[in-house]
Order: C-alpha cells, then structure tokens, then sequence
C-alpha cells in the first residue's frame, strides 16, 4: 500500500509545485517588507519633525525656579518678615505601584493616627490632572523628614519637596503695617505675568507685602531638566538663575511700634507716629491685631470665621481705613483757615455764653462747658477748646473755604506714597453733599464740620499728616512707610503744594496755642503735659459716635459702651524742631484729654528723651516673645 | 557515517559535483547563510548593548547564549535530513507531552504559564521546542503523501498543528502560537495547497475571528483595541506604542547615536532590550539603521528560500522552506508591532532581542536548514 503510494508520487511536479509557490512567498515577503519600509520612511522621514518635538517634551521639562521673595527690616535692621523653610509631602499616584499600600506605609512610617490613612486617601485621589503630584501633607516635622529619607527607598512616587514659607516673627503688632501673603488665587493668577509667577504659589494680599509684591517677589528663574520616565530628574541641562526679591526696610521703629500696640492695650484704636522732617511713618499700629501667619498656608475656616465675627475687627487697619470724626483735634487748622481767609484776628474776641445761635436762628449749639468760657481770642479758644469760638469762626468762613483750606492739609485726601489701603476720609463741601447725598447744604452743619463733627471724617494716618504738615509750618511732606527697597532710597514726591501764610508768625501763634494745650493752666491736655522736659503741641478731640438732641446732655453711664465717645489725641515734638507727630484714637474710651492725651506723650517721651527705657524695655518684649516663639 | 558513505556508492557523482564539496561541505556549514548570521549576531549586540542601558552584563548574557545558539546550529547541521525526518514524530510528541505539562503544572511566569523546570538543571519553553517540532512533523506526514495534499491530508495536518496551537494559545503566548501555527502552515502551503482550499481557509479564519475575540484574555482584547486606538489610552495600553513610535520617529534618517537615544535611554520605552529592542534601533540609527537590518534580514531570508530549492527531497524542502520563511514572520510582525501597524504581541526581533530560548531555537532551524542544505547529494532523487 504505501510502496504504491511512493510510486505515485511525482517528484518533478513536487520541485515544480515548490518552485512556485516560493516564488509567491518572495513576492509576499517583498510585499510586507514594503509595507514595513514605508512605515518607518513615513514615521522617520515624513512624521520626523512631530515625533522628535513629542520625544523632547518627553525627556525635557522646563522647571520654574521660584525667587525668594525678599525680606522685610524695620528700620533700626530687626526683621519682620522672613522666609521659613518647610517641607511638604506629595505624591504621584501613577508613580506608585499600589497607591492603598503606600499611603498605608506612609501612615505607618510618619506615625500618625490610622485616620490619617483615609485622609490621605483623600488628598491622593482628588487631582485634576495625571502625573501631577498630590499634597499628602505639609510643614513636615525633622524627624519625619528623616524617618522618610530612610525609608525613601520603598517609596517611589513620594516626594519630599522643600519650599520657603513667608514667616512673621511679631505678626500681632506688625500684622496690618505688613499684610500678608497668601496663595495666589484665580483673580490674581488672571492678571499676572504666568511666566514669572510659574513656580510661586504665595502674593503679597494686603499691606506692605501687597504694596511691594513686584520688588518684592523678584524674577523667576528657570532649568531644563532631562527626567526619565518616572519623572525623576536625571540631570540639568541649563539654567537661568532666579532674580531674588528686594529685600525693604521700613520707616518703623519695631520698638515704637511695639509700644504704641502696647499702650493701646487690646482697645480698640490705633496709634500713627510721623517723622515731620521726611514723612517716614515710625509707628502705625492699630488694635487689636491678629496673627497673620495664619494667612500664609491658608487660614482654616474656624479661624477665619473667629476673626470675622469678633466684634472688635481685629482685620480692620484702623490706622488707615478707620474714619472717625477729628474733633476738635481740627481747631488748630480751623484757627489758620480763618486766618489765612482774614476772618479772624489772632486778638479778636467773642464772648460764648455756652452755646452758639446763628443768626436768625434760634437752636443752640452748645460749647462742650454748658456755661461757656466767657471771652475767648483765638490762644484761648485752642486752649480751652472752645466750641462758641469755632461756631462763629465756621459760619464766617463758610463750608466752601472751610472745605478747600482742609484739603490743603490732607483731609479728604489720600496723601500717602505707599500705604496699600489708605482710606481718603472724608471732607465734606456743598457739591459732595448735592452729588452723593442729593440736598442742599444747611448753614448748620457747616457749624459741625466746623468743629471736626458733623460730616467730617478722617482717618489717624491723615491726623498725624496734617499734624506733620503744621509742624513743618506748611511744609509738605509725604507719609510713606519703605525707607529703602533694595538698595534705592526711598524719596516720595511731596504729596501737595506747601502752604504759605501771609504772615509767618501765624504758625507760631498757633503752635503756641497748642503748647498750652499740655502747659497751659487752662490747657485741656494739662494733665498729660505734667513735666514735659521739651516743647509740645498737642490737641485733643472727643468723637461723638451719635448725635444728641438739642437738650439732651451726654451721659457715659447711660450709655452702651460702643456708642461712647472715641477719644483722639494729635501732638508734634519738639516744637522748634519737630521729630514727631502723633495721632492717638482709642474708640469709645471717653474724652480725648484724659485717655488719648497719656499715652500720646508716653510715646512722644519714649521717643525723644535720651534717658527714656521705654524703647528699650518694648525692644526687651519683642526680643523674648521672639526666643520663645517655637521654632517650627 | 558509514551508512553515508555506503549510500554514497550507489550514486556516481559528476565532476562538477565533486569539485564543489568544499570544507564547507564537508562540516555541512554554509558560509553564506553563517556569515551573513554572525553579522546579525554581532549587529543584534551592539544594539543590546545600548539598549540594556549600556550593561556588559546583559551582552555577556546574550553571547554566551549565542555560543550556545551556534553549538545547537552546529550540531543540528551534523545530523542527516532522514535522520531528522525519522525522529520528527518523537520531537513532536516530546513537545505536545510538555505543553500538557506546562498545562498541567506550569510556572507561573509574566503572568502566563509558558516555562517547563527541572529544578537546578534546566528551564525552558517547550512553545519554543514547538516551532521546531511543528513544521517538522507535518513535512514528514506530507513526505509520504502525494502531494499536491488532498483534503484528507489536510485535515491530518489541520489535527497535527491545532492541538499545540491550542496549547500554546491557553498559556496564554498569542504570539509564540501564531509563528508555531505559521510554521506549520507554510509547510502545508509550499507543499501544494490548492488555491480553492486557501480559499475557504480565508472563510473560516474570518469566521472564526468573533469566536477569538470571545475567548481572548482581557488583556489581549486591549492589546488590539489599544491598536486600533493608541492614543484613547496615553498612560496605560497605549504607552508602549507611542513611545515605540515617538523613539522610531524621531530617529530620524540618521538616528540620535549609538546610546544617545534619549526614548530608550531615559525609560520612557518599555521592554527597550526584549520585544520593543527595534524601536531602540529605529532612534538611534535611523532609517538608515532600520534598512541596513532588515536588508540583513532579507537576505538571510533570500539565501534560506534558495537553499530550501535546493533541497532534493520533499521533507527538506518543506522543512526548510518553512523555517525560513516563519523567520521572516517573526521579522515582520516585531518590527511591524513596535512601528504601530500590527497589534502588540508578544514576539521577539528574531536574533536581536535579548532572550535565550528563541535564539537557540531559531539557530537550530538554520542548522537543519544547512542539515538539508549539505546533504542534498546524498540522498535519493
């Protein structure tokens, strides 16, 4: 059977029958290999430009080199804002074999309680974008950093980055001068330049810090790195180096300031010190403060909130955004108005039987003596703080003249150079009054504003200005609060023109008036100038917070303590050659003369007495409140 | 020998014949088809090299295995075509014994039971001795038939290659179970398949298509529909395809350098010394690179299809012609597979991708293919 099989087989048809179909297979391996050719010419060749553009994205990442933003001095070099490093853990999930496994192992290696696990979990799970590395956790602990440098090997994926967090040494007194500096947020991020701000993830929100940003935040660096598919950065290829921040040094006396918050004592109020002859700005507090660290990394919600129903605004500058009524801390620019405008005479005299009448009118306005000071000139009416005095002066000069003199000093103006936030007050006149309120001016309230009432407002920064400008006898400066940004002095442009009097003498009149204010035997402020050791001006004010009818009289003990008069309090020393003007206000304390006047010359004393240990023990406070700050 | 020498009596040889038995005759090497190898070989190494992340290690590794691929040819080469006829049935039956044994109680390796260990001895891949074996035993089946096949022989061949196929395809190694089922295919093919028989074969695959796609693994249906759509999964499936194709493309004509191909170098490729190791090729050698192998590579292919005419017996020419031509498969589908225009299975560069059993097993091949070659005068017409 299989021998007949044999002999039918046809070995020539067989080596034929190969013979062709191995020539088919050369032509089907011609064929595929074509098609493998045109392949590689089309992917090599004709696709090269995409793919090696694809292949360099791969390899080559540009990282931003953030610039350290610079840091902040006070102006005697002691620092207020500094840079802190911390550490942050993160993770890339897609770098990480098993994501449940490793956040366990984390859990287990930092220590932390096993909730922490689910936390975790959380943060790792929650990212927008792949490859992008999640925050487990932040401002890591030494020993953590260390137990996770140990371990690092089991924990590809983790990532232990460093970073510089903005730290306030003093954030309670320093905290509304400053500001502070937050995570940037999509407003912000809109308007930045994305280049520069790539690798920063904190701005400047309030404050100096807000004011400054760009000298302070610098120019970004950046590197070309080759990483590996992992990610893990394998070597630099180049690099342009970040531009640091300026580093500025402020006009403040850290220890003035620290005795002013103190002296404010957790009232609500504020404290601003000027240096007449330049404008610096010595000491600008305002009570009470919060902590502006807690702003850095983000405030928690409770925090927040704490701060935002406490009914004493701790967030609120009332140095720069509180706007009282000046009072009669005003009767000293009301005397040169009237002056300047030939309605008085320095020697001229009234007689206040207690209260002023306009003419065919009969409501009285009242003196704050219910039965008057009897005959006043204008030493006296400063002196005493005469109201009468001033009634008729206001009502002779008109709110128009009146209102123009006053923005000769800053009122109702922003005079200041660089203080993020400063309010522009409030000077009233006969068109704000038709075009914000829509009525008529009444001759009566120019008798208010007359007496720094009414609808006058300011805020302490602009008292301590005009009282800068009346202590350089017209001579105008600008309030600012950088001395130096990197190495450039700070030089503001005076904000206004100078004010020339006809007659030069006026000034000294009326700073004459003011010094009897604190030596005077009728000197309201007598009491707070009790041993003066040099000559100052001083002038008290006492805000009514609500109107009184006609008859009523106020009464402190009837009264809620929030509608209790505020008290203000405006000085300059010494007198012949001004080194500092103040303005006190302590909100709803009572009477300017007796709670505001004190604690103005205590700051003044500090100031300029040689042998004063008041900056030296409020140095000694900042210097132990600092040592025992915990370190983090 | 002697039963060579004997055989050898019986057939006076022309004077031309006899002045062509050469050295290289007579150790039964083909210095053509070796020369043009050792080339590969060589070639295959350098690119190892650099696409192990430049460890000597590796390269060591995979020389010393070719020492051992080339003994295997070597050998192979020795033994007569008939010998290899005759023992065809016990390879095969040796091989389809292990798969059921990898089956049975197979390591579990890359997730797929493909390894056969006896401990501390040897551990390899009987898929591997399969690629072999196959072609071999469905030659020697077709040898005693009257060829063109009938369709009764058809369905003998059909029987002898489906159970491993199916064995090979369970492990699950949809690769090494395509080049085995090629194998035996072209045997069947370059014995005389008529035309009407590729035909309804063309039917049934395409109708047995849908039942593949239900019995695929998971992974393997996203391998293929990762193929049709590589960039639906960047991070996952598709990674390995647009990074093999991100590394070809930008090799550009001329490629990045020899170890300077930043794709392999850096990681980004997978697998860059096994089955993706073109891809490191394509980078950093370029078009230019790519063509000089694969011209290699055909003319390997060119020399293997002449020697397989050559062959005076049907068993040689069968064997051989399906070797070689399974070789080129092997070419085809890798390189067709990291250049995205083939899915991504599971098959080596064939010489050039680091692994030990394949080497050997391709070697072996052209031994028996230079086995038929050399011993072409001495048998029968």
């Amino acid at each position: 059977m299989r021998k007949s099989r044999a002999a039918l087989k046809n070995p020539e048809q067989e080596v034929r029958i190969f013979r062709n179909r191995s020539l088919l297979a050369v032509a089907l391996v011609i064929l595929l290999s074509g098609c493998l050719v045109a392949r590689l010419v089309y992917l090599q060749i004709v696709q090269h430009e995409v793919f090696t553009t694809r292949s360099e994205s791969n390899r080559v990442r540009v990282e931003p080199l953030p610039p350290t933003r610079g840091l902040i001095y006070d102006r005697n070099g002691r620092l207020l804002a500094e840079n802190r490093p911390t550490y942050n853990l993160t993770i890339v999930p897609e770098r990480v074999d098993d994501l449940d496994v490793t956040l366990d192992l984390l859990v287990d290696i930092l220590e932390l309680p096993d909730e922490e696990a689910a936390v975790f979990r959380k943060r790792a799970y929650q990212r927008q974008r792949p490859y992008q590395p999640a925050l487990l956790m932040s401002e890591l602990d030494e020993r953590q950093i260390a137990r996770l440098a140990v371990n690092r090997y089991r924990l590809p994926g983790v990532e232990v980055e460093g970073q510089l967090l903005r730290y306030y040494p003093d954030p309670m007194l320093m905290s509304h001068v400053l500001g502070y500096v937050g995570r940037i947020n999509v407003e912000e991020l809109a308007d930045l330049d994305g280049g520069d701000y790539a690798g920063t993830h904190f701005i400047g929100k309030t404050g100096v810090e807000k004011q400054y940003e760009a000298q302070l935040h610098g120019d970004a660096g950046l590197r070309q790195v080759e990483t590996n598919a992992r990610g893990r950065v394998l070597r630099e290829l180049g690099r342009s180096d970040p531009e640091p921040g300026k580093d500025i040094v402020l006009t403040i006396d850290e220890r003035l300031q620290q005795l002013a918050y103190d002296l404010l004592d957790g009232r609500r109020g504020s404290i601003v010190a000027i240096d007449p002859p330049t404008g610096e700005i010595l000491a600008m507090a305002s009570s009470p403060g919060f902590n502006s660290n807690l702003f850095v990394t983000g405030i928690s919600y409770d925090d927040y909130r704490a701060l935002r129903e406490d009914l004493d605004l701790p967030l609120y500058n009332r140095a720069i955004r509180g706007q009282y009524p000046p009072a009669s801390t005003v009767k000293p620019f009301m005397a040169l108005a009237g002056l300047a405008n030939g309605e008085i005479t320095p020697q001229k005299t009234i007689y206040d039987p207690g209260y002023y009448k306009l003419p065919e009118h009969s409501r009285r306005y009242h003196n704050w003596l219910r039965w008057g000071h009897g005959r006043v000139d204008m030493h006296r009416a400063i002196e005493v703080s005469n109201d009468t005095y001033f009634f008729n002066l206001a009502h002779l000069l008109g709110i128009d003249a009146l209102s123009s003199f006053m923005h000769r000093f800053g009122f109702g103006e922003q005079t200041s150079y660089d203080v993020h936030g400063a309010s522009q007050g409030l000077m009233p006149s006969r068109e704000w009054k038709r075009e914000r309120r829509n009525q008529v001016w009444f001759p009566g309230e120019t008798l208010s504003v007359g007496i720094g009432q009414g609808y006058w407002l300011a805020t302490p920064l602009q008292m301590a200005t005009a009282m800068s400008v009346l202590a350089n006898r017209g001579e105008w400066v600008t309030p600012h609060l950088a001395r130096k940004v990197g190495d450039e002095i700070v030089t503001p442009p005076p904000a206004k023109e100078d004010i020339e009097l006809a007659n030069d003498d006026w000034w000294n009149l009326v700073n004459r008036a003011l010094e009897d204010v604190m030596t005077g035997h009728e000197g309201t402020a007598r009491r707070a100038g009790q041993g003066l050791e040099y000559r100052m001006a001083g002038k008290s004010g006492t805000a009514q917070v609500f109107t009184l009818d006609n008859d009523e009289r106020y009464n402190a003990d009837e009264l809620e303590e929030r509608l209790h008069d505020h008290a203000l309090f405006t000085a300059f020393a010494p007198i012949d050659e001004p080194r500092i003007a103040v303005a006190v206000v302590i909100e709803n304390a009572g009477g300017g003369s007796s709670h505001a006047a004190p604690l103005a010359r205590q700051l003044v004393d500090a100031w300029l007495l040689p042998d004063s240990e008041a900056l030296d023990e409020a140095e000694d406070e900042i210097v132990q409140r600092e040592d025992h700050e915990p370190s983090r | 020998m002697n039963r060579h020498d004997s055989a050898m009596l019986h057939y006076p040889r022309r004077a031309s014949v006899r002045r062509r038995r050469t050295l290289w005759s007579r150790i039964h090497i083909d210095p053509w088809l070796s020369g043009l190898l050792l080339v590969l070989l060589v070639a295959g190494l350098v690119v190892l090299y650099s696409a192990s992340g430049q460890r000597m290690s590796v390269v060591i590794a995979q020389a010393s295995r070719f020492g051992i691929a080339l003994v295997a040819m070597v050998v192979l080469a020795q033994l007569s075509p008939k010998t290899l006829c005759r023992w065809s049935p016990v390879l095969y039956g040796g091989g389809l014994a292990m798969l059921v044994a990898v089956e049975v109680m197979g390591d579990i390796g890359m997730g797929a039971q493909r390894w056969l260990e006896i401990p501390g001895v040897v551990r390899f891949q009987p898929s591997e001795l399969m690629k072999l074996a196959m072609p071999m035993m469905v030659a020697a089946y077709l040898q005693r038939q009257v060829l063109p096949p009938r369709l009764r022989d058809i369905l003998v061949c059909a029987l002898i290659m489906a159970v491993p196929v199916m064995l090979i395809a369970k492990q699950p190694d949809l690769g090494t179970s395509l080049l085995v089922a090629c194998a035996g295919l072209f045997v069947v093919l370059l014995a005389g398949l008529s035309w009407r028989l590729i035909g309804c074969l063309v039917v049934l695959v395409g109708a047995a298509l849908p039942l593949l796609w239900i019995n695929m693994h998971a992974y393997q249906r996203q391998r293929v529909l990762t193929f049709l759509n590589p960039e639906s999964d960047p991070l996952g499936a598709g990674w390995n395809i647009i990074q093999s194709t991100t590394a070809i493309g930008s090799g550009g004509l001329t490629g990045k350098g020899w170890t300077l191909g930043t794709q392999s170098q850096l990681e980004f490729l997978p697998e860059r010394h096994t089955d993706f190791i073109v891809a490191v090729l394509g980078e950093e050698f370029g078009l230019v690179g790519m063509l000089l192998v694969l011209t290699l590579y055909l003319l390997i292919v060119g020399r293997g299809l002449l020697m397989a005419n050559g062959a005076h017996d049907t068993y040689g020419r069968l064997v051989a012609g399906s070797i070689i031509l399974t070789f080129f498969i092997y070419v085809f589908v890798n390189i067709g597979m990291v250049s995205g225009i083939l899915p991504i299975v599971g098959v080596p560069l064939p010489l050039v991708s680091f692994g030990g059993t394949s080497s050997v097993t391709l070697m072996a091949g052209f031994g028996i293919l230079m086995s038929i070659h050399s011993h072409r005068r001495l048998l029968p017409r």
